[in-house]
């Protein structure tokens, strides 16, 4: 149940994987909020003690990283985040399908929809992420509009807050102009560092950044050219 | 049709594309303003351009040693100088040293040496709280809804409408040279939604904000802030309304201090400002008689000595008191006082932290049936207000004008000229209006049918044209 915001539900650890589907939001009248139980089981879970959710997938789309990750790290719990109702719906019906034809397999992933931008802290504990990624996101080319992007320099405080020591944001467009904002937002960020282009290499997830996602495949089919930004939170002098 | 623009707005409003949104790789712009669009964000420009029927609720601000009180209505800023009791002029210099519209934040620094005021005519004006001389005047992009002043003393932060939260330092403010320009830097924001107050840590180690969602944000204030506040403490997450009010109480045993905050939903919280872990939760409506929850909104707190607490809340007139333990971390309600008689609620509280007094004042600017002033400021005066060991019965009483300190001298200077006894003749027609200020200050803006659906032409108007 991994949200917090009203007294009943805060502190919960995000331990009931049970869903694929994450409960929706409160809505803002205090009176009908309300928790919904799956009937779906995580056997991560039956160990007995409480699993985070360690990845993020912000904007996840159709789900196509989730998917690949899901069954890349089976011992990670993780989660899409998507605005658009039907999406989210779509990605749902996905995992569930999934599930069903790989029995043991992909119920690690889960998806909410939600607008990241105002509930990430809702969603997870200071610290609790490793991994945060940001595929494609909308552009929002207008200077006035700016303040909307899913990276901007005050919501990087935010995934900083959610991110522990060491864990990465993933970033990748094909828009140059973004591809550029991305990456001057996390460098002049003073909790973020560049990871070097060696543990790149090194890390099996870079490659999923490009061929994964649903807009990631579209882009290499055109042949487009795709600006990436990866950077970690430093660690505290 | 009333509806309140939430989340539930927003995703009609993403169901509706039915694609992902289209994006050409070339650059160009497609379908970006009705795609992303956000309710509380559109709402913060409407309100910007749109702002016929708002009406300001009047605010005080007790000196922390009781050197003086200031009242804001309006744009009128009213000060009274409580040791030498006399009325300060603020406008001896020139008109230029006033502000221009609604005032909306009044806030003395922990010292006393510094007062700050703030508003819709997007200025911030810095005061040297001894001599009433305007030390800087700080012009802010948006209009501005919270102000406080760093426990050090050597920065003023301010939030505007858009959820920034600006600081400016006061480093080299001469206090002999006369009003100064000074610039503000962004230092962290909330993401779209209105910041209703500001307020820093005992120890200053933190700057706490707080918005219209529901949010508490508790930030590291760095040495430095004008690099930015990046650092997040913790979310005091709970509220699941606006949050209106914040207060932060400590005693000796606790000198890092808990954090009280008051809102939407008719509760008061007490939380640990290190963790953000909710500690105590204290349901005020059903205390004064509101178990409807619009009308029992909380919309001040004051706790200067933290063992009582006075709240205000929306449609009570008077103030309920609750105790607060801090070393148990307990917050219980005592009792509520209403104002004998009356049908004004506070919009606003204030105490120092030496004094016993509780001061209240209730109010409304652009009041249309008040003809006397348009700006209707009453302020009335506890006294009992004191440190307690958190049993007994507090002894809260309601001075009588002459009682108050200052007397009748204070009271016509913070009420505008305005007799008490002018103000009870009117106060029935202005009881509505100062609900429905405190109202409209705090719940999001609601629209028409028909008010959404043009502004829905007109934003596909406007990209039509391009
Ligand atoms: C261009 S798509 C990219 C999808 C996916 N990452 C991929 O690479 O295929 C951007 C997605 O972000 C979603 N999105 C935009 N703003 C969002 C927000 N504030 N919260 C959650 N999702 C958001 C959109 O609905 C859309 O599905």
């Amino acid at each position: 149940m991994p949200f917090r915001g009203s007294s009943s539900l805060r502190r919960h650890p995000l331990r009931c994987f049970e869903s694929v589907v994450a409960p929706p939001l409160f809505r803002s009248s205090g009176t009908n909020r309300s928790i919904i139980r799956y009937a779906h089981s995580n056997p991560l879970n039956h160990s007995g003690d409480v699993k985070k959710i360690e990845f993020a997938d912000i904007g996840c789309g159709f789900g196509g990283l989730l998917i690949c990750l899901s069954t890349l790290f089976p011992q990670k719990l993780m989660i899409g985040m998507e605005l658009r109702d039907k999406v989210t719906e779509y990605v749902k019906e996905r995992i569930l399908a999934l599930r069903a034809a790989h029995p043991g397999q992909y119920q690690n992933v889960s998806v909410v929809r939600t607008n990241s931008m105002k509930y990430i802290p809702n969603y997870f504990d200071k610290g609790q992420l490793c991994k945060m990624f940001f595929l494609f996101p909308d552009p929002h080319f207008k200077e006035k509009n700016h303040r909307r992007r899913v990276i901007s320099p005050h919501l990087l405080d935010e995934y900083a807050y959610a991110l522990q020591v060491g864990g990465v944001i993933y970033t990748i467009t094909d828009v140059e102009e973004l591809g550029d904002w991305m990456k001057t937002c996390l460098e002049n960020h003073p909790l973020f560092e560049p990871v070097t282009e060696e543990e790149l290499k090194a890390d099996p997830v870079v490659e999923l950044l490009h061929s994964a996602s649903e807009e990631g495949q579209k882009v290499a089919r055109n042949g487009g050219q795709t600006y990436r930004a990866v950077y970690r939170i430093a660690s505290p002098m | 049709m009333e509806e309140i623009e939430t989340e539930e707005k927003e995703e009609t409003q993403i169901t509706n594309e039915g694609s992902m949104q289209e994006r050409g790789t070339n650059g160009t712009d497609v379908e970006e303003g009705e795609t992303m669009r956000e309710p509380e964000e559109t709402q913060m420009e409407e309100r910007e351009n749109n702002r016929e029927m708002e009406v300001a609720p009047a605010l005080i601000a007790v000196h922390p040693f009781d050197k003086s009180v200031a009242v804001a209505v309006g744009s009128d800023l009213r000060v009274f100088d409580l040791a030498r009791k006399i009325s300060i002029s603020l406008a001896d210099d020139s008109r230029d040293l006033l502000h221009k519209d609604c005032i909306r934040a009044v806030r003395f620094s922990g010292r006393g040496q510094l007062f700050v005021s703030a508003g819709d005519d997007k200025l911030v004006k810095i005061w040297d709280a001894d001599t009433w001389k305007c030390l800087a005047t700080v012009n802010s992009e948006k209009r501005v809804s919270a102000v406080s002043i760093s426990k050090n003393e050597l920065f003023v932060c301010f939030a505007d409408k858009f959820g920034v939260v600006w600081a400016v330092s006061l480093d080299g403010l001469n206090k002999i040279q006369a009003s100064c320009n000074k610039k503000a830097v962004p230092i962290l924001a909330h993401y779209c939604s209105i910041i209703t107050c500001l307020d820093f840590s005992p120890d200053g180690r933190f700057i706490i904000s707080a918005d219209r969602d529901f949010k508490i944000r508790v930030t590291v204030f760095p040495e430095n802030p004008l690099n930015g506040a990046h650092e997040i403490q913790s979310f005091c997450l709970g509220h699941s309304e606006y949050v209106s009010s914040l207060a932060v109480v400590h005693n000796s045993d606790y000198p890092q201090g808990f954090l009280l905050s008051g809102g939407g939903d008719s509760t008061v919280r007490m939380w640990d400002i290190n963790s953000g872990s909710l500690l105590c939760t204290c349901e005020v409506g059903t205390e004064v008689g509101l178990s409807n929850e619009p009308h029992a909104a909380v919309t001040d707190l004051c706790a200067p000595h933290g063992t009582l607490v006075a709240v205000a809340i929306q449609s009570f007139p008077g103030i309920l008191l609750l105790g607060c333990d801090i070393s148990a971390k307990a917050l219980w309600v005592l009792k509520a006082v209403s104002f004998p008689g009356e049908t004004l609620v506070p919009t606003s509280l204030g105490a120092s932290s030496s004094a016993e007094l509780l001061w209240t004042v209730t109010g409304v600017s652009n009041l249309p049936e008040f003809k006397a002033s348009s700006c209707l400021s009453r302020v009335r005066v506890f006294s009992g207000f004191k440190k307690t060991d958190g049993t007994i019965n507090s002894e809260l009483s309601l001075l009588l004008d002459r009682e108050v300190p200052g007397g009748e001298k204070l009271l016509e200077k913070l009420q505008g000229g305005v007799s008490s006894k002018e103000i009870e003749v009117i106060s029935a027609a202005a009881a509505d209006a100062v609900r429905a200020a405190m109202r409209d200050l705090l719940l999001k803006k609601q629209y028409t049918e028909e008010r959404r659906e043009f502004r829905k032409r007109r934003r596909n108007d406007r990209k039509l044209k391009r």
